[in-house]
């Protein structure tokens, strides 16, 4: 309560009797783990960007292999992953306007913005599968993958002919015996990647991935406070700081699908 | 069951107050779709445009960084808490970029295998 910092000796904060934060408990525990958790993101994100240099000639542009949008033809880049980034900000402004609900004791308030954050985390979970689905499953045309592990990429349907990263074009008998020695591949996995070097596939599996397993997890613990505020468990409490605190873990996720948007698919 | 007592700390406002904070929640959100679509915008047209790569990535490293003080700050509410709490949150986050640009700085011409013992 903003009054306990007027009626405390200042000099003896760290004394006992008064949080020197002024912030409870649970609340400082929930704000240290994210910092923890987001050093792991930096990690992943750091590492992300250190593999990219290296491998600066081959590292496909995540705009030219993140192009489908649902029931729509053709290449739409950035579109669906800005749709994604909407859904997102979206399911933070009703997460923050259930804990705005909570603080004035609105029980109905705090339902209906939860279960509206819950459903946009849904979605957004959704999202990423079907991303993951057409990742996976890559192009109708595929690659080729030469014998030394170069990805080349096919100049037509009739698969005769190839050009290379570095933009070397083959055709005719040159290109035969190189199609013949390699193999074609479709998609993306761990070991594989038809749109370039496979760490691209790790790393694209491994950041979002980890963030999906965050967004996931949110949506589980959301889901159970939103249940505890259906029973009435924090109009009994008093207080609805167990909202707060799933709030920042929420908000904590949109944070980082901020840094993922921006060093994934912008940069 | 309140023995970390949870309920001395816990937030309260009123409808007044609370008509002010949802005003917030809103301008916040439309700073963050004007940002989010400023980003999506310049990446589909700084080919066609001739823009310099380093400017639209510095430019994109920019505006991420706006919209997580604002997530931060306002949805996350850290704006508003003890100073030494901001503090205790954002300085280790500080030192690790200070670090990593060091790093960047000295030791980045490992990164395409140079041997610059040579």
């Amino acid at each position: 309560m903003a009054g306990h910092a007027n009626t405390v000796d200042t000099k003896n904060l760290w004394g006992g009797g008064f949080s020197p934060f002024n912030v409870s408990y649970g609340k400082i525990m929930m704000w240290f783990f994210l910092v923890s958790d987001a050093f792991s993101f930096s990690a992943l994100l750091i590492s992300y960007g250190f593999m990219r240099h290296r491998f600066e000639e081959t590292w496909p542009v995540a705009e030219d292999v993140f192009t489908h949008f649902p029931f729509m033809h053709g290449d739409h880049p950035l579109l669906y992953v800005a749709l994604m980034t909407f859904i997102l900000i979206m399911s933070s402004v009703t997460m923050v306007l259930a804990v705005e609900a909570g603080h004035r004791m609105k029980r109905n308030g705090v339902i209906l913005w939860m279960a509206l954050t819950i459903v946009g985390g849904l979605i957004f979970v959704g999202s990423q599968a079907w991303e993951w689905y057409h990742f996976i499953h890559g192009t109708e045309l595929g690659a080729l993958q030469l014998a030394d592990g170069t990805i080349a990429q096919w100049i037509d349907s009739a698969k005769n002919a190839f050009v290379l990263p570095d933009g070397t074009e083959f055709s005719g008998a040159a290109a035969a015996a190189m199609i013949e020695s390699g193999k074609e591949i479709y998609g993306a996995n761990l070991t594989v990647n038809e749109y370039g070097v496979p760490l691209f596939g790790d790393f694209f599996f491994f950041i979002t991935g980890f963030h999906g397993t965050h967004v996931f997890s949110g949506v589980v613990i959301n889901f159970i406070i939103f249940v505890n505020v259906l029973k009435g468990t924090y109009e009994k409490r008093g207080h609805y700081e167990m909202v707060e605190k799933v709030g920042l873990y929420w908000h904590f996720v949109d944070l980082v699908w901020v840094f993922v948007f921006t060093f994934f698919y912008l940069i | 069951m309140d023995f970390d007592r949870t309920a001395e700390y816990a937030a309260h406002h009123g409808e007044e107050e609370g008509k002010k904070m949802r005003k917030t929640i809103w301008v916040i959100f439309w700073i963050l779709l004007a940002v989010t679509t400023a980003e999506v915008s310049l990446g589909l047209v700084w080919k066609d445009m001739n823009f310099a790569w380093t400017f639209v990535k510095w430019t994109f490293i920019i505006l991420t960084l706006v919209k997580a003080y604002y997530i931060v700050a306002y949805y996350m509410h850290l704006k508003h808490e003890f100073k030494n709490f901001i503090y205790a949150v954002s300085l280790p986050y500080i030192v690790l970029v200070l670090y990593l640009i060091v790093m960047a700085l000295t030791e980045a011409i490992y990164i395409h295998g140079e041997d610059v013992m040579m």
